[in-house]
């Protein structure tokens, strides 16, 4: 594993540009790790804010979506929901860290969320509790996957007006497509303020009374096909919970403006984590496009589990070249060394012309590695390569290595 | 595996589902079958892992003997009111289109009955004769979303009490649940959050659903470098005095590639233990594909996985 982690020269630079990571953060109260699921998102995120909390003397919070068990077992977070709680000092001394701030770390728990902000919107308990019972509202919450992208926002908005933390540091959750993320609070504002609301309901609302059949005359083809096809039952409850949530209009939609604003704002900067293979890179090249497009703030770029570069020097390959192609000469000089396990000299060769075909493999894949980082390195700030650890991140001991690349120590 | 009907693949994002999906209706196209592949996400990788551009709701040839088409539920909406209702083709598509949208919004099931609906409705036509393919081949929604996915047929029923979708519904389920037909497939990788996911899942349709499971399919499985006598060869190669005289032989570079095998062995070990938790966990029959070391993408890439899983089936 390679000791050293490079950065790019970014294409285009303010003069004041940050160039590390902990520049960054130093100036920002939020940032967004994003990619695509598998890329280690969870773990670069959290290894940012602990090197946060001990560079910066930073109290910090790492709000986590769906982190691997043993990565939640290591930052105590097993069975906590919503609540915040800080990361023991003596666990990060443990791990080698002189924390000189604070760690916090917190779970995002999507249907406690969701309660939370029924009962804080509703206009009175009485519908709130409607709205928590109806089952089409369950579904929403428990099954839908998109909702995940709102209400972590929302959290994020939440804690962030809290005023608690220095930084907050947010994993996001784990899409098909990371563009739905950005676009979620504008499409919960549109979603609840929509013509198209006023026209689905139209008929439960004729007659004054909610949920009340009175079909007008204004009945339009699409509700009677609709009724044919969903029967009447559902798309009465559709209209029912429709209509109550519509009550909380415009709580919602002042509030999904507000988390909306917070993303643009200055203080907020995303980070983008990919690995080399083909499908996050493909997602993280779009991303960052879009992340520029809106006018998003892209701070930084984290290639994730990349190999050496020892891979793609020259004398390795000559080395290797010679391991395949001499095998036999070497092996019969290598019985010098009067180790019982180079005794045989047709071992040895097999195992110089298996070293030898792996490191050329392997070669292949770190040139495409860095062919691809090259082309996507010219965007963000601060780009950061972690490298391929030998094993899983799982614990603040392996968050911590991942540090020493997100924040390489000044030469 | 090719001998059913219908096969869908899963697995969590970033596996290689569509290169495995395309890879197995290439295969099947090589013993004679027709195939259509479906792609659910509509993102062009099914396409692309031919070569080909991204094609529509229509399905298009990307290869011999294989067909494409990307899932819309809208247009797959148009259809069925079209078949099932009569309804003649609805002049205003945007209303319809953004009603399903954001009725789809709270009702989770009705954009996946859309999709499992034409689905299984392909499905029938070929069994019963009317459309040419002999296999149809899906690449699935990620993990997180199968589950609801597969049980859409499931939960329309729960949450429509009565009318003609409750009814249509039946056989959707049937179909999904006849093992001579169906097999749902989960695509891995031998690394930690793949195989988490992969064991869940199993658990979780198993749970939920009533379809059958297939294979899991282990992806990008490093090599073994060496067997226990080899590797002590190369310990003893790694070793100061076996390091100094191989660098003697062979230049400097014999660090890097003493450091790259070591690498390699690692990686392999790692994922070994993952391999492991998932053999233990899942009783299933596992497939595995190689890691590939090549710069390639596209159609070579699916021909080499195809040859690889037409080992692994003995074909």
């Amino acid at each position: 594993v390679t000791r050293e982690t490079t950065r790019f020269a970014p294409r285009r630079r303010h003069d004041d540009a940050p160039t590390t990571l902990e520049q960054l953060l130093a100036a920002k109260e939020v940032v967004v790790f994003c990619g695509s699921g598998g890329v280690g998102k969870t773990s670069v995120a959290a290894a940012a804010a602990l090197g946060a909390s001990a560079r910066l003397g930073a109290k910090v919070l790492v709000l986590t979506i769906d982190p691997a068990r043993r990565l939640a077992t290591a930052l105590g977070l097993e069975g906590i929901g919503n609540l915040a709680h800080q990361v023991p000092p003596e666990v990060l001394k443990r791990a080698g860290i002189e924390a000189r701030g604070e760690l916090w770390a917190a779970m995002l728990d999507t249907k406690q969320s969701w309660d939370d902000l029924v009962l804080r919107h509703a206009k009175d308990e009485e519908t709130a509790y409607k709205i928590l019972d109806n089952r089409l509202y369950h579904n929403l919450t428990a099954r839908f996957v998109q909702s995940h992208d709102y209400i972590a926002m929302e959290r994020l908005f939440e804690i962030h007006a809290g005023g608690e933390y220095d930084l907050i540091v947010i994993d996001t959750p784990p899409t098909r497509n990371a563009i739905d993320f950005l676009e979620a609070p504008a499409r919960m504002a549109d979603f609840f303020g929509g013509r198209l609301l006023r026209w689905l309901t139209l008929p439960y609302r004729v007659g004054g009374k909610r949920g009340t059949r009175v079909l007008s005359v204004a009945s339009r083809p699409f509700y009677q096909m609709a009724d044919r096809v969903l029967g009447s039952k559902f798309l009465e409850d559709i209209a029912e919970f429709f209509l109550n949530f519509q009550s909380m209009y415009g709580g919602f939609v002042e509030r999904a403006n507000a988390v909306e604003k917070l993303m643009h704002d200055k203080r907020t900067t995303f980070a983008v984590v990919t690995t080399l293979e083909a499908a996050p890179l493909h997602e993280a090249e779009r991303f960052c496009g879009e992340l520029v497009a809106r006018d998003f703030h892209l701070g930084a770029l984290v290639f994730n589990k990349t190999l050496p570069d020892s891979l793609l020097d020259p004398a390795g390959e000559a080395a290797a070249t010679a391991c395949i192609e001499d095998a036999a000469a070497i092996a019969d000089g290598l019985v010098e060394v009067g180790e019982e396990a180079l005794a045989d000299p047709s071992r040895t060769a097999r195992v110089l012309r298996t070293i030898g075909e792996s490191y050329r493999n392997f070669s292949v894949v770190a040139l495409r590695e860095t062919e691809l980082r090259a082309e996507l390195a010219r965007v963000p700030d601060v780009v950061a390569r972690i490298p391929t650890f030998e094993d899983d991140i799982g614990d603040v001991e392996g968050l911590a290595a991942i540090c020493n690349y997100l924040y390489p120590v000044a030469n | 595996l090719l001998d059913r009907r219908l096969l869908f693949f899963t697995g969590k994002g970033g596996v290689g589902k569509s290169t495995i999906a395309a890879a197995t209706a290439l295969l099947a196209s090589r013993i004679g079958k027709r195939v259509l592949l479906v792609e659910v996400d509509a993102k062009g990788d099914i396409p692309a892992q031919f070569e080909r551009a991204p094609v529509g709701f229509a399905p298009k040839e990307v290869h011999p003997g294989v067909l494409a088409m990307a899932m819309d539920t809208e247009a797959s909406l148009q259809e069925y009111l079209k078949l099932n209702l009569r309804v003649p083709v609805l002049g205003r598509v945007g209303p319809l289109a953004r009603a399903l949208e954001f009725v789809a919004t709270a009702a989770p099931g009705v954009k996946e009955i859309l999709t499992i609906g034409k689905i299984a409705w392909e499905v029938r036509e070929s069994i019963e004769g009317r459309a040419d393919y002999d296999l149809v081949i899906v690449d699935a929604a990620a993990t997180g979303h199968i589950v609801a996915q597969l049980g859409a047929a499931d939960s329309i029923r729960e949450l429509v009490d009565v009318g003609p979708l409750r009814n249509q519904t039946q056989w959707v389920s049937d179909m999904l649940a006849d093992p001579q037909i169906t097999a749902v497939n989960i695509v891995t990788t031998p690394e930690e959050m793949p195989v988490a996911e992969t064991i869940d899942l199993v658990r979780r349709l198993r749970a939920e659903v009533e379809v059958p499971l297939g294979s899991v399919v282990v992806n990008r499985v490093l090599p073994e470098l060496f067997t226990r006598a080899d590797e002590q060869t190369f310990e003893a190669l790694r070793a100061p005095d076996g390091h100094a005289l191989l660098t003697r032989r062979v230049g400097a570079g014999a660090t890097a590639v003493l450091d790259g095998a070591r690498l390699a062995v690692s990686l392999r070990r790692t994922r070994a233990v993952h391999l492991e938790e998932l053999l233990q966990a899942v009783d299933l029959p596992l497939m595995y594909v190689p890691y590939l070391f090549v710069r390639a993408h596209g159609l070579r890439v699916t021909r080499m996985v195809a040859d690889a899983l037409g080992e692994e089936l003995g074909l």
